[in-house]
């Protein structure tokens, strides 16, 4: 008897190391895997902000320019359509740089200074025509590669041809900063214009009020649709087939691919029901739709979590069934509504494979000014400013994705802190 | 007016209406102290009147919206001379456009003629007139109704059931959407997919090796010949979905074993939430950083190790996708996990099994159903994912198995058929919709199976 247990202890303990390393190893892996995801949300937290927080200040060149009469009021009175404001621009760089004869020389110095100057210049005089005939000192963004070439993007050490900014640019770059003309400002053109093929003067501003627009209709028409549907499935419905079928066809439906919610919103309201293409109005029906589960799910445990004794109280004292849903239990399920209303919405802000596919995705200039206007959303603009090949074009991507998380995580706070304050115990 | 407008004014009406039937049932009931003589409160009246003030002419509005551009259309037609009438059909849409836009002050395709002009004047004029039409009667309609239910008001009239009944009507309508929703899925994918299968045979479509959907605009055209053989898209997806599989499934699954089992609540408590904003970015997000961070160091790598990486290989795509759905694997598999019953796990325990032990030869054994329900999800999810593949996969579809080429992925020639101008018409846009018709089949196939597996799995150990 003492023998076998021995034998048998014996093997046990031979086996024993082999054992503990296996587990150890099993932890490790498990140690592993657990820091691999961490590490990766790390590592893109730290490149998404080293590559797009540049993009928030932006270089401009001071600039000494004399609104002459003669360009902007050539018949007595300031022409603010047909007048030859670039020149002011040229004119104040000449001043700086009257050695630059050349043709070709000349147009290289005038490309250092972003397009949007002469617009510039004419909404100055615009908003104060009394400027006309005086000197004044200005800023005025810098062009894109100027601005690359500042933040140390371009590299000045690869050959000419290679680099798009030329030798004799970078010698005029060094001079005006040793003058101390360059200046880096805060970017606001990011959010005070639309999109724009120049990187200096593209903004986010049209895709944020798109994406705000479509935003209003998706809560406008989810959430009251949403939460109905959840009070009918959680209080009225009657426990048949129908309501199976209901209830099973809302999960799958929280797991179709967007994309297909993109293509249902191309032939039902831009086919069938002819609505206006990129339009926020079909974003926001077609993102309602999808959204529509999502609400509809946590709007159910919410009211699922009201205790039934609350309902049963006032079925005691008298009320119809609707009163007790309508008076007692919606109230007290309502702040975690919302809050399955505000994740729902953080998805919808998200998404853009269903825009896509309603032509949410067109270069759209204007900030658009209401819910039929062509429009384009944050996510999307994202998306095409990924596209283009001009490496300031990278930085702002970065930029606006920051913008882009920065909502979704006041959202997402929004939601838990809604969570947190009503979370209440029966 | 504006259909906003409207329906403000509409609601405004709706709150006067209101009003005015309960201040009514309190009159009949003789003052705030006979209010026992009425079936119902006074609210209930009030709400009684505000319906059948909103609801006729809400129901109109949208009837009319609905009807409006069709009758317009049907009228200018009607109105256009003979020659134009007779046009072909895809001319005369054509004409309409443009007599559309010029009326809306957009930019008109071609000459802009008397014809034109005076059309787009009509076309102006008659949506004025529906649009007054539609005012007067929508207004018409809230008074009327009204006037008729304040006249309605009596105290037998049993005002709460009236009301409890449209609302529960409202509830019940609201609860179908979801299932119209699928069913405007179904047919709108359904309609457009038979019409390519009428031009494209099935067979072809679904084994054909030779992708290329160009479809010629001049018949006499170089390669106008489009070829719809889907195949290589459906191997493309499969790769980044093995792909995305191999990276999601182990780390998803040993993290939810080792955040249940090992890690200190300290540590769980911060690696969750951490976890979970992976669920929470946009996929464009990781589009970005797929096409713009990972494919070039995958590239980099590729050449220092002498293997040929494609700069849109499947690899980045794949890996990055991966990544995504770590946390849902990790979710899914921790619920499963956490079904098990903690006496099987304690009983291992308790027989001297280390906890690596008893949690490969005994709680995963019996998680099994759920975590495979969950990883079917995944699948589905990542066959679905759209935004990381159109940013990082390739256009060209390549019938490879080799992870460093560039493939393609039916969610990606859906974007790349249907982005721009399209008609709907040419087997090239039709296309798209039959690849979404599979990737609805496919994904909606998965995700039964995978919800089924999972709560039928979770009822097994209640």
């Amino acid at each position: 008897m003492t023998r076998s247990k021995n034998v048998s202890r014996q093997k046990v303990e031979a086996g024993l190391k082999q054992r503990r390393r296996r587990e150890r190893w099993f932890q490790m892996l498990g140690l592993l895997a657990t820091t691999i995801g961490v590490v990766f949300l790390l590592v893109f937290f730290s490149t998404l902000i080293s590559k797009g927080s540049s993009a928030f200040m932006q270089t401009h060149i001071m600039l000494d320019v004399e609104y002459s009469a003669e360009i902007i009021s050539p018949d007595g009175k300031p022409d603010t359509v047909y007048a030859d404001y670039d020149a002011i621009i040229r004119n104040a760089l000449m001043e700086i740089f009257p050695e630059v004869t050349d043709r070709r020389e000349r147009r290289d110095l005038q490309r250092m200074v972003s397009i949007g100057a002469g617009y510039q210049m004419r909404a100055v005089i615009e908003r104060d025509p009394s400027l006309i005939g005086t000197r004044q000192s200005i800023v005025v963004p810098a062009a894109a590669n100027v601005d690359m070439v500042v933040k140390g993007n371009i590299d000045r050490d690869i050959d000419e041809n290679l680099r798009p900014v030329s030798d004799r640019q970078l010698a005029w770059i060094d001079r005006l900063d040793a003058e101390g003309k360059l200046v880096t400002q805060f970017n606001t053109a990011l959010f005070t214009n639309g999109d724009s093929r120049e990187p200096e003067l593209a903004g986010i501003r049209g895709a944020l009020m798109g994406s705000l627009y479509m935003l209003v209709v998706t809560i406008v028409l989810a959430f009251p649709v949403g939460a109905a549907a959840a009070v009918y499935l959680e209080e009225f419905a009657p426990r048949n087939r129908w309501s199976d079928l209901i209830e099973v066809n809302i999960n799958n439906l929280a797991a179709v691919p967007s994309i297909v919610f993109g293509l249902l919103a191309l032939a039902v309201f831009i086919n069938w029901m002819s609505l206006p293409r990129s339009a926020p109005l079909v974003g926001g029906l077609a993102l309602s739709l999808l959204t529509l589960p999502v609400i509809i799910i946590a709007s159910r445990a919410a009211i699922k979590s009201v205790p039934p004794s609350i309902r049963e109280a006032a079925l005691g004292v008298g009320a119809s069934k609707m009163q007790v849903v309508f008076h007692h239990v919606l109230p007290l399920a309502l702040p975690g509504m919302l809050t399955g209303a505000i994740i729902g919405m953080s998805r919808a802000l998200g998404e853009s494979a269903p825009l896509l596919m309603i032509g949410m995705v067109a270069f759209i200039v204007d900030v658009p000014a209401g819910f039929t206007d062509p429009a384009t959303a944050l996510p999307v603009q994202i998306y095409l400013w990924a596209d283009s090949p001009e490496r300031a074009f990278a930085e702002r991507t970065s930029a606006a994705i920051i913008v882009l998380l920065g909502f979704l995580l006041l959202m997402n706070l929004t939601a838990v802190i809604l969570r947190k304050r009503v979370e209440r115990k029966w | 007016m504006q259909g906003t407008t409207l329906v403000l004014i509409l609601a405004g009406m709706a709150t006067a209406a209101f009003y005015l039937g309960r201040s009514r049932s309190l009159e009949i009931a003789g003052g705030p102290s006979g209010i026992s003589n009425l079936h119902s409160l006074p609210g209930y009246y009030g709400y009684y009147v505000a319906i059948w003030c909103l609801l006729p002419a809400l129901a109109l509005l949208f009837l009319w919206l609905v009807a409006e551009p069709r009758v317009i259309v049907a009228l200018l037609i009607k109105s256009l001379p003979q020659a134009q009438q007779s046009l072909q059909i895809g001319e005369l849409d054509l004409l309409v456009n443009n007599i559309r836009n010029l009326a809306a002050g957009d930019a008109v395709s071609g000459e802009i003629d008397a014809l034109l002009r005076e059309a787009a004047a009509r076309h102006t004029e008659y949506t004025a007139t529906s649009r007054r039409l539609l005012a007067t009667l929508c207004f018409g309609l809230a008074v009327l109704g009204a006037a008729v239910a304040r006249r309605r008001i009596s105290p037998q009239l049993r005002a709460r059931n009236r009301v409890e009944r449209v609302v529960s009507i409202l509830l019940i309508a609201a609860s179908s959407i979801a299932i119209l929703t699928t069913i405007g899925i179904v047919f709108s994918v359904l309609f457009e997919a038979i019409r390519f299968f009428r031009e494209v045979p099935v067979s072809e479509f679904l084994f054909g090796l030779n992708w290329s959907p160009q479809t010629a605009i001049r018949a006499d055209q170089v390669g106008s010949s489009g070829s719809f053989g889907a195949v290589p898209l459906f191997t493309g997806t499969l790769l980044i979905t093995f792909i995305a599989m191999v990276v999601a499934v182990p780390i998803g699954l040993m993290t939810a074993i080792y955040l249940a089992e090992y890690s200190s609540s300290r540590v769980r408590a911060v690696a969750k939430p951490l976890l979970e904003i992976l669920a929470g970015i946009p996929t464009v997000v990781y589009g970005f950083f797929a096409a713009l961070t990972v494919a070039p160091a995958l590239r980099r790598a590729g050449e220092f190790a002498g293997v040929q990486v494609a700069s849109e290989s499947a690899l980045a795509a794949g890996l990055v996708m991966g990544i995504m759905i770590i946390p849902l694997v990790s979710s899914l598999s921790d619920d499963a996990i956490n079904a098990v019953p903690r006496a099987m796990r304690d009983g291992a325990l308790g027989l001297g099994s280390t906890r690596s032990e008893a949690m490969r030869n005994v709680i995963l054994p019996a998680a099994l159903p759920g975590i495979v329900g969950g990883v079917l999800l995944a699948v589905s999810r990542a066959i679905g994912e759209t935004m990381i593949v159109v940013m990082a996969a390739g256009l060209a579809a390549n019938l490879t198995a080799n992870p460093f080429q560039a493939v393609t992925t039916v969610t990606v020639q859906i974007v790349t058929l249907l982005v721009g101008d399209q008609e709907f018409d040419s087997a090239k846009t039709l296309a798209a919709f039959a690849l979404g018709l599979v990737l609805f089949v496919v994904t909606l196939g998965l995700n039964v199976i995978g919800l089924q597996v999972v709560r039928k799995y979770r009822e097994q150990y209640e």
